[in-house]
């Protein structure tokens, strides 16, 4: 499969009142890559997320997943032109099992979403759909396990199985480390270099390890502007990056 | 419409509005502070009402029965902060609204088994029964200037309150955020306490002053409940100002309705919310 | 709202075997009963799918509706409305017609209120169906497309002749009573199977995780816009059996205290099941009536202050038993199930 561009994003702007938490960022997103996001926390990586998902509208910029343009749809929309995200915070059905978590994520895909009388766990087509989502997350032994039960760890790949389920081109996994211990984390960047192959991939992390490991883009934000975008090489050896922000993550 | 008669309704409306909004105001900071909503707020404007008719019956003014009135009442909104109010702040909106009807029929019937179940006039004071000549041919009653007058005072002691003082800006810390609020060490639970016995006084002291306008009668709580609620749901809940602006459009609408269309007059108002629900789903002036 | 803590989708065994064994001596009653107390007990079957179609809503759904009454009451109203002292009308086409009248008023408001959330939702909900309350009780009369519709004002309307149903004659007693037992199993296992469908799998992950629902691709608004419209029109089909029943309607069917006790109702039996609503639904109505008829005790007249009773019953459920009596047993049963398993 040729490298495409899917997603693309142009000089996206969101202010709150007099503040900008992105100013004037830019970021294209091209299949069979991860391109990572960093800076410190306030940096407006959580908000580019939300801009891209439609969580929030840009006050200005555009946004272009293939050739469609997406700037200011509603979640659901971009959702099912082709855009998945998991969350920072973990955002399951904490009362489901996780097999229905994820049969239920599937389910948005199919044409009888909205059937009334079957029943919902009875269509092999949603089965099938949540099966591989499931089994990729590498969550096959818990499918009946209550997800408010299941461990921090399983709960961020649940997250991830999710998104998966919805079968997106394009992925956007905001912090999907978060919290995990090393075992766990191990397990997770082998599943994002897995998935990097048939999707394209933005990565919002702290995990520097991680995210050297992973990325084949860098792009690095402070005070809501980019800094630095390029190779993995090339932000490293940014002097300016070093300085607001490497540097201190090294330090610490 | 002439003149005259768009200048009586004119001040009728604006009386109506600023008496909704008393009520209005008290709901809605509640609700902002506190995150409470509370479906008995109607039944505090009710005693207001049966106070002012067996306090001034007991003195022989009704003037006497709003001061000691009003005090009792602030007295009651603390009591009761204190006592089950505080129990419900965590609690979610399902259970609130269930736990607060119910008090509905408990306040019914307490003032059932109090005053009893017949309807009461109010005597309006000999000092404000005169009219004000407006024109020619029209004079206003003195006694519903002085209920604006009331409101109007009450609405800019409420705001020189919140804007003005180092209480307001605990009140309006408190909203922000609870737990940055305490850990500054100021007391949050008097902030909660004050806010509420301000909401329970602004309530009841409506009911009075409304009182010899409206009469005394079981359910005059419910039913101004419900117009509380289209106001608040219009100025966006949780905000002062959006509750004074959408109560005096609410009165504007409500009276010069029921002159201009009184078919529809009924309706007015809620296809009023309903239009600004379609544009603004969270209030014209959301928090 | 609280989803988590006030939820039973799923029925223990020995509870489904008491609810089938529950249809049985719902089924015996009237033969071992009098006229006058099968027509109290088809009245509370008649609650019972009004609250069924609420637990729809807020079980299910998660949509706390203070206004759901006024579904209820347009069914009722309808039935009087078609109805006249000069002939019988068809059951036939005016049950349909009520369950789709009060359908097409829930989908119109649902438009309007659906659109908001959290308290917003409680309050518009309310304040909708008071509208109607007060339509309907400040009008004796109301003239719409050339038509003089009878609303009856404040005192209602009566209806004395029971709708036809050709095969079988609704002004028998016991006749109607079955046709009332029939209508709720019907009802019930409807919405069971709503519940499991994949329409009713995304209502309760909207109930659960709205934002997530839409984030996997969902338009929330138009599943919660069915479900209001849905509950609208089953509320109506109770409304409609109640005027039927009955023979009378007034505006209080459609009043915020009616919308108040059918919340009671599903919260006292135990949301998101329907079964719930059922027993909810009979609890709730056997205690106003325990309430009403408390007799006085040295001049003091309880039982007239019965709404003191219900309020402060009302305040002990919320505050202590916020899954209701099905959570009450279920717990109770699933004790037993651990020491004997």
């Amino acid at each position: 499969m040729a490298d495409e561009v899917l997603l693309s994003a142009k000089n996206l702007v969101k202010r709150f009142g007099g503040l900008a938490a992105v100013n004037d960022v830019s970021v294209d997103l091209w299949r069979g890559r991860i391109h990572a996001v960093i800076g410190p926390n306030g940096a407006g990586k959580s908000t580019l997320t939300n801009l891209l998902s439609g969580d929030l509208p840009p006050t200005t910029g555009s946004i272009h997943l293939g050739d469609q343009d997406i700037t200011g749809r509603s979640p659901e929309r971009i959702s099912r032109a082709g855009l998945g995200r998991s969350y920072q915070k973990t955002n399951i059905f904490l009362p489901f099992t996780v097999w229905e978590n994820v049969r239920l994520a599937s389910q948005s895909r199919a044409q009888h979403a909205a059937s009334w009388l079957r029943r919902a766990t009875g269509y092999a087509g949603t089965n099938e759909r949540a099966e591989k989502a499931i089994t990729l997350a590498g969550l096959e032994h818990r499918r009946d396990a209550v997800a408010g039960t299941i461990s921090h760890g399983e709960q961020r790949q649940l997250e991830i199985a999710m998104t998966l389920a919805t079968e997106p081109q394009v992925l956007l996994l905001d912090e999907p480390l978060a919290g995990m211990g090393t075992a766990e984390a191990e397990r997770m960047v082998a599943l994002l270099q897995r998935l990097k192959e048939a999707h394209a991939i933005m990565l919002v992390e702290h995990d520097m390890d991680a995210v050297f490991a992973l990325a084949d883009r860098l792009t690095v934000m402070v005070n809501g502007q980019v800094i630095a975008s390029g190779t993995p090489e090339q932000v490293r050896n940014d002097a300016g990056v070093q300085a607001a922000y490497l540097g201190e993550e090294e330090r610490s | 419409m002439d003149f005259s008669n768009f200048l009586l309704q004119l001040l009728n409306s604006v009386q109506y509005g600023l008496l909704l909004f008393m009520l209005a105001a008290g709901l809605t900071l509640i609700f902002g502070i506190m995150g409470v909503v509370n479906l008995a707020h109607g039944s505090f404007y009710m005693l207001g009402a049966y106070l002012a008719w067996s306090l001034s019956s007991m003195f022989g003014s009704l003037t006497l029965a709003i001061l000691l009135g009003s005090v009792l009442a602030v007295a009651f909104g603390l009591l009761l902060e204190r006592v089950l109010f505080r129990h419900f702040y965590h609690r979610d909106h399902l259970d609130q609204v269930l736990l607060t009807f119910g008090l509905i029929y408990v306040f019914e019937e307490m003032r059932s088994i109090l005053w009893g179940d017949d309807v009461h006039g109010v005597n309006i004071p000999a000092a404000l029964g005169a009219s004000i000549p407006l024109t020619d041919h029209l004079s206003y009653p003195v006694y519903r200037l002085f209920m604006s007058g009331v409101c109007i005072a009450l609405a800019l002691g409420l705001y020189f309150l919140i804007s003005k003082t180092r209480l307001g800006m605990k009140i309006r810390a408190g909203a922000f955020n609870h737990d940055m609020t305490e850990a500054l060490g100021i007391n949050i639970k008097r902030i909660h306490a004050i806010v509420f016995a301000i909401g329970v006084g602004l309530a009841t002291i409506a009911g009075m002053i409304a009182s010899p306008v409206s009469s005394v009668y079981p359910n005059m709580g419910s039913q101004v409940l419900i117009m509380c609620f289209v106001v608040v749901v219009i100025g966006g809940i949780g905000s002062v100002r959006g509750a004074l602006i959408s109560a005096l459009l609410v009165g504007a609408v409500d009276t010069f309705g029921k002159v201009l269309l009184p078919q529809v007059a009924g309706m007015l108002v809620y296809m009023l919310m309903a239009a600004v629900l379609l544009w603004k789903p969270e209030g014209l002036f959301k928090q | 709202m609280s989803a988590a803590k006030s939820h039973l989708e799923v029925l223990p065994r020995s509870l489904q075997l008491l609810l089938v064994l529950g249809v049985f001596a719902l089924a015996a009653f009237p033969f071992v009963s009098t006229d006058f107390y099968a027509s109290m007990m088809a009245r509370m079957m008649i609650l019972a799918i009004f609250a069924m179609s609420l637990d729809l809503l807020q079980g299910v759904t998660g949509l706390v509706s203070l206004g759901h009454a006024a579904f209820f009451g347009i069914g009722g109203y309808f039935l009087s409305l078609v109805s006249s002292d000069s002939g019988t009308v068809s059951l036939w086409w005016t049950l349909p017609g009520a369950v789709l009248a009060s359908a097409f008023f829930a989908a119109v408001i649902g438009f309007f209120v659906v659109r908001t959330h959290g308290i917003y939702f409680i309050m518009v909900t309310m304040a909708f169906a008071q509208m109607l309350f007060y339509l309907v009780f400040d009008n004796k009369e109301i003239g719409l497309f050339g038509l003089s519709l009878r609303l009856g004002g404040s005192d209602g309307v009566y209806i004395n002749l029971k709708p036809d149903a050709a095969l079988f004659d609704l002004e028998n007693k016991k006749v109607f009573y079955f046709f009332t037992l029939g209508s709720l199993v019907l009802v019930y296992l409807f919405l069971r199977r709503v519940l499991w469908s994949p329409f009713g799998r995304v209502l309760a992950g909207i109930r659960v995780n709205e934002h997530r629902m839409r984030a996997l691709g969902y338009g929330t608004f138009g599943y919660k816009l069915a479900a209001f419209t849905l509950g609208g029109g089953i509320a109506g089909l109770a409304g409609y059996l109640w005027g039927a029943q009955t023979g009378f309607v007034n505006p209080e069917l459609m009043g915020f205290h009616m919308s108040a006790h059918a919340i009671m109702m599903v919260i006292l039996g135990g949301m998101g099941n329907f079964a719930g609503a059922i027993v909810g639904a009979f609890a709730f109505e056997y205690l106003l009536h325990l309430f009403k008829d408390l007799p006085d005790i040295g001049g003091f007249r309880a039982g007239k202050h019965w709404q003191l009773w219900m309020g402060l019953f009302i305040v002990l459920v919320v505050a202590f038993a916020p899954r209701g009596l099905l959570g009450l047993a279920e717990r109770v049963l699933r004790g037993k199930e651990k020491h004997h398993g």
